[in-house]
Order: structure tokens, then C-alpha cells, then sequence
């Protein structure tokens, strides 16, 4: 294991038309580590994310995958590197069935690894073995949520970043969500997480990083948010 | 159930088709072939319409040009070998799908429409405006192509009955084809661009690639339509590349039922027989047609192919 990180944005400029969303953002995910990125809504967290993945395209900066410039390049190579994104929303494509949306995403990992196969993912998601052959827009919100999660699995990634994975879901339903969130990152897998629920965010994650009008005002260990409950209340409103 | 019934129909409607030219009507056998011919040419669009979700709005080129491959690549005064014509038009028309396709996937949505609409304008425009195929006069196919290989003739193309069950087996080899290609990684890949391009990119596609590939194939099965088209009637005219073809075959996919591949065919079915119906009314038979049309997209979302659905529906099937 080398000390390069997974992915890491140094200076990150992002715009949207004449707004400057992202204002210098450096931003390192380091191999096996889970990150919380955290911040009200409209600080740029998103934006940032899709930053990372080429989806939108910094105006200024860089980001390192692998130690490697990416830049400028496409989405697709930038996920081949072994990083998964489950956007906000449900990410389902509703046309395919359940088992079509997994198999679709199959690949080996970009270290070549192929821990998460068909069967593993359906063994950590019983309900989605259950409703294999429905079509996805027949599943329930937190199904499709698990769904999109699995998906991001079968491409055997080395950083998983979900982007409010809980959003809008019964609470039974969250909860099984984050014990699949603390499963993956316990196999090793490096995560990013935005989440609206704090508690379980930090609960989880090894750092943190806050968000506020696209610049970083903290970044640190979790512990040391934790020790700091006034930088939660004064950027967070909890 | 259902698949059980989809599948009878199937197999009558094949031996109809096996069938109907010994009713020894050389006018409607031919009017079969020809609305076989149209239904390769709608499957072929709905494979970009319907599935990969790119509305292409100059697809009559690619027919227009298996069409005039066909016509180019034969001998002036001997039969040609249908086994070099057939796959030359196909060969051509998926080339120049793929060429024009690295231009028009760089545009989407309505751009995407009008840029394809003006590559097919520019090529009918090059037959249209210059000697290459007779300019608007059109180009006479004088003979048959021979499907002799060495001193073996399986089939004779002249003879109209043989001449439908060829055009009926490579309707059936492209709907297998088709079926067989959405089933497989490629399929859903494209699928699943249809639904959301960026949440493809963010899975590791390179989903320019595919859709350039879903292009190019759907422009050869095209191309492979224009050139059964050439064969039938002989005759070829710029008419065939005109934007109104373009739209008459996204009408018969709308009609059918984007994203159904047997919707395309009885939509392609449906059309020719609607043309030949109402023409046979009035001299103003457009009036008639777009009528129908826009009837059908009001009362009938889905097409052709939600029907047996509606019908299942209206009379109350017990249980799902």
C-alpha cells in the first residue's frame, strides 16, 4: 500500500454559469479511509463530488486519481479507476430488472480484484435476492437506494462515494442502510459520505470535512469534530 | 401466459407470411415484401429511438444509400451477385452511419435531431444534385441480383413468392438479431444510457462509443432495408433519402410503439396497409393517415404494442 491517495482535488474552481460554487476546495481520500463531507445544503458538496468525477468541470485546479492527473479527463475513465458514485436520487435505470442492473456494472476492480460478485452483493442485500427479477421501478425507495449501492459494489471499487443515500427513507429502511455502509467500509473499501443524519455520519467516518459557501472550514479527524460540538452548531444548525 | 400467446401470434402470423404468396397475387405479394422491407427499416430506427433514446430525424439516409450501393455495385448488363450487392449496401450504409455518427452524438436532444436531419439532407442532395446516381431522374437496377453461388442457385430472386420469403427471412434474422443484441451487456449498456447517460459515465462506460455503435448498426440494417427496397422495385430516386421517408419511418415506430420491437413491425405493417387503404378512398389520403396518427398518439400511448395489454385490461383478465 502506497501513501497516494485514491482521489484527491487540489484548488478546485467550479462554476455554474456565472456562479463560483467551489472556491479553492482541496479535498484527499486516502486508501480504506471514510471520509464524512458535510455542510448545509447548497455549500457544494454535490458540486464537489462531481468535480472529483469529471461530471462537471472545474474551471481551475486538479484532481488526482491514483497519484495521476485527471482533469481533463473523461467520466467514465475516472470511474475505471476504482471510483463509484451513487448520486443523490435514486439511480436505478427503471427498464432493467434487478439482476440487469447489477450484471450490467460487473467488472473487475482496478487493481484487478473481484471480491463483489452477483452472489455476494445479493447475500449482503436479502431483499434484493427476494425481488431479483422485478423491474427496477417496482422496488420501494430504500430498494432502489439499495440497489444503486449494490450496483456501485459489482464494480469491485475501491472508493465508494454516496451522495445522501438515505435521503427521504423510513427510518427502519435508513437504518439498514448504514449497517451496510459500516459493513462495506469495514471490508476496506474507502467511502465518502454525505449524509444529513451527523450522528451517524461521524459515527462512522475517520474524518471530516465542512463545507461552507464552497470553502473548506474544517477538516480533521472525527474525534476532533467531535471535541468542537460549536463548529456542528455554527455550520450545521445542529 | 402472456409470453405463451405473444408466441402463437408469432407463429401465425409467420405462416401467414409463408403462406400468402401462393394466393398468386403478384400486386399484394409484392405489397407484403414491401412492408417487410419497411419493417427492417423500423427496427432498425427503433434501435436508436426506442433504446438508446436518439431520435433521429435523417434515418432515410442509410436506406438511401444500401438502396443506391446496390444499384452502384451491380453490372449495367449482367445480373449482379446478390452475394456481394447485399452486404456492399450494408457495408456502406453502416460506414457512412459511423462517419456522420462521430459528428451528430457530439449533439443531443433537439440539436441532435436537426444535425441529423441535415446529414441526410446533404446526402440526398449529393444524388439529388449530381451524376453520381442519376441525379433526380433516380438509377434503373436493369436485372435481378443472382443469388447463384458458383453453378448452385438456391433461390431466384425474379420469381416474386421466393423473392418474399427471402425478404421474410432477413425480417426475421434482423428481429432475432435485434432481440438477441438487447439481451446481451451491449444492449443493456444502451438501454441504460437511454435511461441516464451521466449515471452510465459514473458506472465506467464509455457511453459515446456505444451509442456510435448502436448508430452504425442501426444505419446497416437500414442500409440492408434500402437494399432489399432497390431489389423489389428495381428502381432507386432520391426520393428515398428525402427527409419525408425519415419521418415516415419515426411514424411507424411512434405508430407501433417506441421501444417494442414487434411494435415497430406491425407499425411498419400497419402503415403500408393504412397508405394503401385510404388511397384507394381518396386522392387525400395524407389527411386520412394523419389523422389515424395523431389518434393513435392521443388514445394509444405505447402503440400498437400496448394494445394486447389495454384489451387484457378493458375485459378484466382475473389476476395479475
Amino acid at each position: 500500500m502506497t501513501a497516494t491517495p485514491i482521489i484527491e482535488g487540489r484548488d478546485l474552481h467550479t462554476y455554474y454559469g456565472a456562479s463560483h460554487i467551489l472556491r479553492g476546495v482541496d479535498f484527499t481520500v486516502s486508501r480504506g479511509e471514510a471520509v464524512a463531507l458535510m455542510g448545509r445544503n447548497g455549500m457544494g458538496k454535490s458540486t464537489l463530488l462531481k468535480s472529483l468525477l469529471g461530471l462537471v468541470r472545474p474551471q481551475r485546479g486538479e484532481v488526482r486519481a491514483g497519484g495521476e492527473n485527471v482533469t481533463a479527463q473523461p467520466t467514465h475513465r475516472i470511474a475505471r479507476r476504482g471510483i463509484a458514485y451513487v448520486p443523490e436520487g435514486r439511480g436505478i435505470f427503471p427498464n432493467l430488472s434487478v439482476r440487469e442492473n447489477l450484471v450490467m456494472a460487473a467488472r473487475s476492480g482496478a487493481r484487478g480484484q473481484r471480491e463483489w460478485t452477483l452472489d455476494r452483493v445479493l447475500a449482503s442485500f436479502p431483499r434484493l435476492a427476494d425481488r431479483i427479477g422485478h423491474a427496477g421501478d417496482a422496488l420501494s425507495g430504500g430498494e432502489q437506494q439499495m440497489l444503486t449501492i449494490g450496483r456501485a459494489l459489482m464494480t469491485n471499487p475501491d472508493l465508494l462515494i454516496l451522495d445522501e443515500a438515505t435521503e427521504g427513507l423510513a427510518p427502519l429502511m435508513a437504518r439498514e442502510i448504514w449497517a451496510i455502509i459500516v459493513a462495506i467500509r469495514a471490508s476496506g473499501i474507502a467511502t465518502v459520505v454525505v449524509d444529513r443524519n451527523h450522528a451517524a455520519v461521524t459515527a462512522l467516518a475517520d474524518r471530516a470535512v465542512i463545507l461552507v459557501k464552497g470553502q473548506v472550514v474544517f477538516s480533521g479527524t472525527a474525534t476532533e469534530l467531535r471535541a468542537k460540538p460549536e463548529l456542528l452548531h455554527t455550520h450545521l444548525g445542529v | 401466459m402472456r409470453l405463451r400467446a405473444s408466441r402463437v401470434a408469432l407463429l401465425v402470423a409467420a405462416v401467414a407470411v409463408i403462406a400468402f404468396p401462393f394466393t398468386d397475387s403478384a400486386f399484394y405479394t409484392e405489397l407484403l415484401a414491401k412492408a417487410m422491407i419497411l419493417a427492417i427499416f423500423a427496427l432498425s430506427l427503433d434501435l436508436l429511438v426506442g433504446y438508446t433514446g436518439l431520435v433521429s430525424f435523417g434515418h432515410a439516409a442509410y436506406f438511401g444509400i444500401g438502396a443506391y450501393a446496390t444499384v452502384l455495385l451491380a453490372p449495367k448488363y449482367d445480373p449482379a451477385s446478390l452475394w456481394l450487392v447485399l452486404p456492399g449496401a450494408v457495408v456502406a450504409a453502416g460506414l457512412a452511419a459511423l462517419v456522420i455518427g462521430l459528428f451528430v452524438l457530439r449533439t443531443r436532444g433537439i440539436y441532435f435531431i436537426m444535425v441529423t436531419l441535415a446529414f441526410a439532407q446533404m446526402v440526398f442532395y449529393v444524388f439529388h444534385d449530381t451524376g453520381l446516381g442519376g441525379g433526380s431522374d433516380g438509377i434503373y437496377l436493369n436485372f435481378k441480383p443472382s443469388a447463384a453461388i458458383g453453378s448452385l442457385q438456391p433461390f431466384d430472386l425474379g420469381e416474386a413468392r421466393q423473392q418474399c420469403w427471402f425478404v421474410a427471412a432477413l425480417l426475421f434474422l434482423t428481429w432475432w438479431f435485434l432481440a438477441r443484441l438487447l439481451e446481451s451487456p451491449f444492449g443493456r449498456a444502451i438501454v441504460g444510457i437511454r435511461s441516464n447517460e451521466q449515471r452510465m459515465r459514473a458506472l465506467g462506460f464509455a457511453t459515446v462509443r456505444y451509442k456510435l455503435a448502436a448508430f452504425a448498426i442501426a444505419g446497416a440494417l437500414a442500409g440492408l432495408a434500402g437494399s432489399l427496397y432497390a431489389i423489389l422495385f428495381g428502381f432507386v430516386t432520391p426520393e428515398l433519402l428525402s427527409w419525408h421517408q425519415s419521418g415516415n419511418v419515426l411514424l411507424m415506430v411512434i405508430l407501433g410503439g417506441i421501444g417494442s420491437l414487434a411494435g415497430s413491425v406491425g407499425g411498419a405493417f400497419a402503415f403500408v396497409a393504412m397508405q394503401e387503404v385510404f388511397s384507394g378512398w381518396t386522392k387525400h389520403w395524407q389527411l386520412l393517415m394523419g389523422g389515424v396518427i395523431v389518434a393513435a398518439v392521443l388514445f394509444l400511448p405505447g402503440g400498437l404494442a400496448a394494445l394486447p395489454g389495454r384489451v387484457r385490461r378493458a375485459f378484466g383478465a382475473g389476476g395479475g
